[in-house]
């Protein structure tokens, strides 16, 4: 059972989160640092070492080029699609970068592809897993938004298999939402999911009938949250500096760091305050500060949050719904803890959005529900069943340069389409197909998916040979090509060109470059495991203490004891697992006497030499040992 | 929708007699209905998919029923264990599923796939008349539906003089307000023509097993008239919003 535990992730934008199904419901996984939340954000420190979550934040205002924040925002996207993303975000791209070339980022002297730094945030959260279950954990069902193209959802699979982990399925955010909420509430109706989050918005409309999840239509923006919310101020804030200090930081990363850090706590404070100041350490000795009323903040802000109204009216259009026919909505995502986002769902939906579960970690939880519901099921998910749909529609490029959709968005997938091919020149052995996804009418505006090149048709009379292509979307919202040549019956040879992604052997060789940060994990275990014998060690010394034993003891003998104990507690924080365990080896030698002294007399003899924690035995299968009743003396 | 079909459930058509390839006991079509394994997709039309007959009345709610009860046996989801052969076929059987089903719950798809079967090749027609329009370059021509020829002529005349007028940065409100109340009139008349063709529907379903040939295809090119004209009229309002829009 436990070999095949099959763990929920959200990689989130702003925070990524791990969770499972612990019996009938699920719950996040903590980190090490006892925090459900582990930022998505990845540094190199200085010993060129990668660091993840809450112990990089300190990078981004330290050594801004050493770190790296919302890479969700470059997956699976192309050099031309961020242009406008390189203006407000930190994004080093890597010098020798060839168009057409899937993104490579600059850490420190390092590159890093999106899907590998992602790779970094999953590795994190396996780890935590790990630590949790005390086991290895190798199967995952990520989320990703519900507005996530074919290459945005290639490149986060890609992410979890250079990560170590067998990503069972890719859900879709909001639905995953759904689903966290439908545990509790094993009811039917018509329900929407709002889901603004750090860079990403989702609008989906689900039919609930009996533990069946079907999504009815989607709509959203893959580049809209939180993070704009910030960018916004940034610039305003900026904007200020040079008009009343006469100073430009706009080039300089530690300041933009720390204004970010600042707008983002103010963001925040305006969510339950009416006000708040914004006060930040400027170069050259100098001080921004600035009052900002929560009015000022909607004002704002509102050119922003006014652009989840479109995707909204449209996916309810889609749906064939009008608003009063919703008969719940919930809110997903950070962002939604805005009073002016909140209003505006109020207002759009006519109804009072639910916000019962916690907004960060609904997704997660709805991800850790789906796991179980691959897993097998059980009690909890019993019946439960997910019917998703495509976002986009997918075409292909005909005459004139326009698109032939033929699978329609808001398809319930898996979906499929059958296409059928001529030649149009005697003995013409290759067709080219190029796929598209998007809803434009001409294929330039379209997403480009794929080039799919039909090799070694058997020489005909042009428009003889009759080639049918399948096109099929999986349950992970991917798309596959397959080919036959109707006539001869052959199986055509497909030659892909994804046009953003990485191919096959590229993720391979990544999954080998991983290898050297698997040492860093097995090293990182080590630490674990012997901190937790320290813990044992030093829980058993405790209570050694209160024995009549202890009394007994020479103070020479106690304060050696001390001495050695406070070195172990010292060198347990640190990363070095072999110090630990010489400390554990100290103790345990200068405990020895103790630990007879606590013996029972009658069987002293046979423990002798047994050293402190395997003489405590207090718990487990040793319980009834000898000193437990000592400890009655 | 009144269901022309017997009552019996779609599910006791569906039983075939072929054997389970896991348990070798007699199987459902598409799952063994002993051990609840997925079978190897065999190539059937929509309607035998969910063991219907073809005909145009079906009942919506007995369809969506039977829809929600075949994904609980073929989705990924629950093969997700399951061997990789296994795996395949319930990706294969579930996205056939789910095609079929999008065709046939709206009764405008489920009555041209039903003509494409009866071989009437409609959207092939529309497409090689596009493809034709774009290599030389014309205006796509399509044949005005002869009963709306004096008032598609008419919005036509309207609708020049409106974008001539916008290209001058000027608009008349009563032009608009005559092309709104038009534009009104196509979308009643979009509408009701959804009637009409339920009304065939009944004739079809009624000749379905009839051996009178000729009265089946008078049938099915009424239904291809009524569709071709519905098409038309759905691109002439979207003419009309476009011009109102822009």
């Amino acid at each position: 059972m436990s070999t095949d535990r099959i763990v929920g992730i959200d990689l989130g934008t702003t925070n990524s989160l791990v969770a499972f199904m612990q019996g009938e419901s699920p719950v996040v996984i903590p980190g090490e640092d006892g925090l459900n939340l582990v930022p998505s954000v990845v540094a190199l420190d200085a010993r060129d070492q990668i660091i993840v979550g809450n112990a990089a934040r300190k990078y981004l205002i330290e050594t801004p080029k050493r770190a790296i924040y919302s890479i969700k925002r470059l997956m699976g996207r192309g050099l031309e699609d961020i242009r406008d993303e390189l203006k407000l975000f930190p994004f080093q791209l890597a010098e020798d970068l060839q168009t057409g070339e899937v993104l490579r980022i600059k850490l420190g002297e390092k590159t890093f592809t999106p899907p590998e730094i992602s790779a970094f945030i999953l590795r994190q959260l396996k780890r935590n897993a790990e630590r949790f279950f005390n086991a290895p954990v190798t199967k995952a069902v990520i989320t990703v938004p519900a507005y996530f193209n074919d290459a945005q959802r290639q490149a986060t699979k890609d992410a979890g298999r250079i990560a170590g982990l067998e990503v069972l399925r890719l859900v879709n955010e909001p639905t995953a939402a759904s689903l966290a909420y439908g545990l509790d509430k094993k009811q039917n109706g018509i329900v929407a999911v709002y889901d603004l989050g750090g860079g990403t918005f989702d609008v989906s409309i689900l039919k609930l009938h009996d533990g069946i999840f079907e999504v009815i239509a989607t709509n959203g923006d893959t580049h809209l949250g939180g993070d704009d919310i910030d960018n916004l101020l940034i610039k305003v804030a900026i904007d200020d500096i040079l008009g009343d200090a006469n100073l430009d930081v706009s080039r300089n990363g530690e300041a933009v760091a720390r204004i970010r850090k600042a707008v983002i706590e103010a963001k925040i404070a305006l969510s339950s305050q009416l006000e708040t100041t914004l006060d930040i350490e400027l170069p050259e000795g100098k001080r921004y500060q600035r009052e900002i009323t929560r009015e000022q903040f909607e004002h704002l802000i509102k050119p922003i949050i006014d652009r989840t109204v479109g995707p909204c009216k449209q996916a309810l259009k889609d749906a064939g719904l009008k608003p009063q026919q919703i008969d719940e909505v919930v809110l997903v995502g950070g962002s939604t803890r805005i009073p002016k986002v909140r209003a505006l769902v109020e207002e759009l939906f006519q109804r009072k959005p639910h916000a019962d579960l916690n907004p960060d970690e609904v997704v997660a939880l709805g991800a850790a529900v789906q796991a179980n519901i691959l897993g097998g099921g059980s009690e909890a998910t019993e019946n439960m069943l997910l019917l998703d749909v495509t976002p986009l529609s997918v075409g292909i490029e005909v005459a004139g340069g326009v698109t032939d959709k033929i699978i329609l968005r808001n398809s319930t997938i898996p979906a499929s389409a059958t296409q059928y091919y001529t030649t149009q020149i005697d003995g013409q052995a290759n067709v080219a197909i190029h796929v598209l996804q998007g809803e434009r009418e001409m294929a330039k505006d379209c997403r480009s998916l794929a080039r799919f090149d039909l090799k070694g048709i058997p020489p005909m009379t042009a428009g003889l040979p009759r080639i049918e292509v399948k096109f099929l979307i999986d349950a992970n919202g991917i798309l596959h090509v397959s080919a036959r040549e109707q006539r001869s019956g052959k199986e055509s040879e497909i030659e892909v060109q994804p046009s953003y992604g990485l191919t096959d052997d590229q993720v391979e060789s990544m999954i080998l470059d991983s290898f050297d940060y698997a040492e860093e994990d097995f090293r990182q275990r080590q630490v674990i495991e012997a901190r937790n014998e320290a813990e044992t060690i030093l829980a058993a010394l405790e209570k050694g203490k209160k024995t009549p034993a202890w009394g007994n003891l020479t103070s020479d003998e106690k304060k050696k004891i001390a001495k050695l104990e406070k070195a172990l507690i010292e060198v347990k924080g640190e990363d070095d697992h072999s110090a630990i365990r010489k400390a554990i080896d100290f103790l345990n030698q200068g405990t020895m006497r103790l630990a007879e002294l606590m013996m029972d007399t009658a069987v002293s003899t046979v423990l002798k030499g047994k050293s402190m924690d395997e003489a405590d035995m207090g718990e487990g299968s040793e319980t009834g040992h000898p000193v437990a009743r000592a400890d009655f003396e | 929708m009144e269901n022309v079909e017997s009552n019996t459930s779609m599910m006791a058509n569906a039983e075939a007699t072929a054997t389970c390839w896991s348990c070798g006991t007699m199987r459902a079509v598409h799952f063994c209905s002993a051990c609840g394994k997925v079978q190897p997709p065999e190539p059937v039309d929509y309607f035998t998919f969910f063991g219907l007959s073809r005909r145009l009345n079906l009942d919506a709610v007995l369809l969506e029923r039977e829809f929600y009860e075949l994904s609980r046996k073929l989705h990924p989801d629950l093969c997700a264990r399951a061997d990789k052969r296994e795996q395949e076929w319930s990706l294969e059987q579930s996205s056939l599923l789910n095609d079929a089903y999008r065709t046939l719950k709206d009764p405008i798809k489920r009555t041209e796939y039903l003509l494409r079967l009866e071989g009437v090749e409609l959207e092939e027609q529309s497409k090689a008349a596009t493809e034709k329009a774009r290599t030389t370059g014309e205006v796509k021509k399509q044949v005005v539906p002869p009963d709306l020829l004096e008032e598609v002529f008419e919005l036509n005349m309207q609708l020049e003089e409106l974008r001539a007028q916008k290209k001058l940065g000027e608009d008349d409100p009563a032009l608009i307000e005559e092309i709104g109340k038009q534009k009104l009139e196509l979308e009643e008349k979009y509408e009701s023509l959804s009637e009409e063709l339920k009304a065939y529907w009944n004739d079809w379903d009624r000749l379905a097993d009839s051996a009178n040939e000729e009265s089946r295809l008078k049938v099915r090119d009424k239904m291809v008239d009524l569709l071709n004209r519905r098409s038309y009229i759905r691109n002439l309002v979207r003419d009309v919003n476009e011009v109102l829009e822009n």
